[in-house]
């Protein structure tokens, strides 16, 4: 008996989106080495600079490549897509150059973040133990989105894969860390939630008046480090930058 | 001093606005922008300016606004009353607002979206490298009472030019075409959302709109296990409960409902024009027959400044009188061409 190939679970798919662009997806499910598919092909399609593509963007699994397709057909764009692809295993690519690490200071608990206790538990995990986890575990910008600057975070290991809440949060300040599905957002404005809100930091992840409006990129990686109340608060007193105290690495 | 209009009075939601910022997707900024770019279009061709000035976009009900200095204005968008110090001007239409003067703008008649453009755009301040405010992203903010508006240089003098609109403000037929999460839905799927009519719901903003109708919902397959997905505008998302709303220029950049397909740009004003109850039909047009509609489109969009006339407002200043067709069809040959008002 022949065995028929279904043609949605052949990866990587390239797709018209509207016509609107291009777009090439990696995994119907969200996975570290898909996500990295999606961030190192899109920085080697934007290494060719292509005269049709306006803008790119990376989302969880795919690269998005922004172009008007009333003024250019899809079909060549598209074979020229699919030799790229050919090239290499995208999906055992490594990670662009030139990301950065940062190393944000992070108050966990404690009434500026109130629902560490409760994210702990549906994690099974003490809260001491869950605050060495959430504070040492190096997550990647899996993609920013949703709001302007705003990163999504992954991942925490898979006991932490807890749901979101069914009643939702209505607002959590700037700056909160919030986890659910073993990721963290960090937001960048006040925002209702139906993630837990596990950590405080002093972290802008959009700021608008600076001449570097977003300072995180998807691919840059996060460590959240456990400050004291009094350490936090000292921050939050001093920082003028939106890093909040942040350490910042180069990774190469 | 630069010139400025002075805000008088205003509707609870005008802002600035111009056709959007590109390039801040995958900073997880949607390009945003009037919700008709079509009209700014129309006023920068009565007005002999780029497209890409800002211009003053009015939610349903407009305001008055005070001239520092001699200001040509244009009207566009949803038709709404308008008056120069007492006067009724004409919609669709270029004027002067002399120094001191006050143009008034009531409610719409037709549509949601007005726009009131100055003469080579207004010189508010720019966020991320353009004037057009984004609300949910905190870029710019809402115009208030005592506002003053600075107006760009403009060494032009020509008004009373106008211009026939594109038919956009009453809803109708909505052309789109399949996009990347389209064969998550069957081919019955498809037959009964393009046979389906259906009705502008309350529930909309400027990030998207509802589109209400009777009947079962529309199901995605899979719908539940959808990895979140980049989002354009004009994009047909189908939410839990299998109803679709419109995602517009300010709507996020991912999402993790199903899209069903994408409403051509040239479409898309007609969704955000349309009021309150407005019927709706979405009829699918293979990807080449989409592309060469929009091509059109932007074609026609280009032309415009050949399509804008001399406004009628005088018989004895008009020069070539023969030409114009006074006498046809339905108009009485008795009647007074001058009594027909936005008909010209």
């Amino acid at each position: 008996m022949t065995e028929h190939a279904d043609p949605l679970n052949i990866w990587p798919q390239v797709k018209t989106v509207g016509l609107a662009g291009i777009i090439v997806t990696f995994s119907g499910v969200l996975s570290e080495s898909a996500n990295r598919a999606a961030i190192a092909f899109r920085a080697a399609v934007v290494a060719l600079e292509w005269s049709e593509v306006e803008e790119s963007n990376s989302t969880l699994v795919s690269t998005f490549l922004r172009i008007d397709l009333s003024r250019h057909r899809p079909e060549p764009i598209i074979e020229r897509l699919q030799d790229l692809i050919a090239r290499q295993d995208w999906l055992s690519a490594p990670l662009p150059s030139g990301r950065t690490l940062w190393r944000v200071p992070t108050l966990f608990g404690t009434d500026r973040a109130p629902q560490l206790a409760e994210a702990a538990e549906l994690a099974g995990r003490s809260v001491e133990n869950a605050i060495t986890e959430l504070s040492t575990t190096t997550m990647r910008v899996l993609t920013i989105g949703f709001a302007p600057g705003q990163p999504y975070l992954g991942t925490l290991p898979d006991h932490w894969n807890i749901p979101r809440q069914t009643n939702i949060t209505p607002s959590v300040p700037a700056g909160s860390l919030v986890t659910a599905v073993s990721q963290f957002c960090l937001f960048p404005f006040d925002t209702p939630t139906g993630w837990r809100h596990v950590g405080a930091t002093g972290f802008l992840s959009f700021r608008p008046n600076s001449e570097h409006p977003f300072p995180l990129s998807p691919g840059d990686e996060m460590i959240f480090d456990p400050v004291s109340e009094s350490e936090f608060s000292w921050i939050e007193a001093h920082d003028q930058t939106g890093n909040g105290g942040a350490q910042i690495e180069e990774l190469t | 001093m630069s010139a400025a209009l002075i805000v008088r009075s205003i509707g609870p939601a005008a802002a600035i606005q111009d056709l959007g910022r590109a390039g801040f997707m995958s900073s997880g900024l949607t390009r945003g922008g009037a919700s008709d770019p079509t009209a700014l279009y129309e006023g920068a061709a009565l007005l002999g300016h780029a497209p890409t000035s800002a211009a003053l976009e009015m939610v349903g009900i407009g305001g008055s606004f005070e001239a520092t200095a001699d200001t040509r204005i244009a009207l566009t968008g949803a038709v709404m009353d308008a008056s120069i110090a007492g006067s009724t001007v004409q919609w669709n239409a270029s004027h002067l607002l002399p120094a001191g003067s006050v143009l008034t703008i009531g409610t719409a008649r037709r549509g949601n979206f007005g726009y009131l453009h100055v003469g080579n755009g207004f010189d508010t301040p720019k966020y991320l490298g353009t004037r057009g405010s984004h609300l949910s992203a905190g870029l710019g903010r809402l115009v208030e009472v005592g506002d003053q508006l600075d107006t760009c240089t403009d060494t032009s003098t020509d008004v009373g030019l106008h211009l026939v609109p594109e038919q956009r403000l009453d809803g109708g037929k909505i052309r789109f075409v399949r996009s990347m999460q389209s064969d998550k839905f069957d081919a019955p799927t498809f037959t009964r959302f393009t046979q389906t009519e259906f009705r502008r719901d309350p529930r909309g903003n400027r990030q998207g709109i509802r589109m209400d109708f009777d009947g079962d919902g529309f199901k995605a397959n899979g719908q539940l296990n959808i990895v979140s997905e980049v989002i354009i505008a004009g994009d047909i998302q189908i939410t839990g409960d299998g109803t679709p709303f419109v995602l517009m220029h300010e709507c996020q950049t991912t999402g993790g409902y199903p899209r069903i397909g994408t409403i051509l740009p040239a479409d898309l004003s007609k969704v955000s024009q349309a009021p309150v109850g407005s019927k709706f039909t979405f009829e699918l047009l293979t990807f080449d027959e989409g592309a060469a509609v929009q091509t059109r489109a932007n074609a026609v969009l280009d032309k415009l400044r050949k399509m804008v006339k001399p406004l009628l407002r005088d018989v004895s200043t008009i020069q070539d009188l023969l030409s114009y067709q006074l006498i046809s069809g339905v108009v009485s040959a008795t009647a007074s061409p001058l009594d027909e008002g936005n008909k010209l």
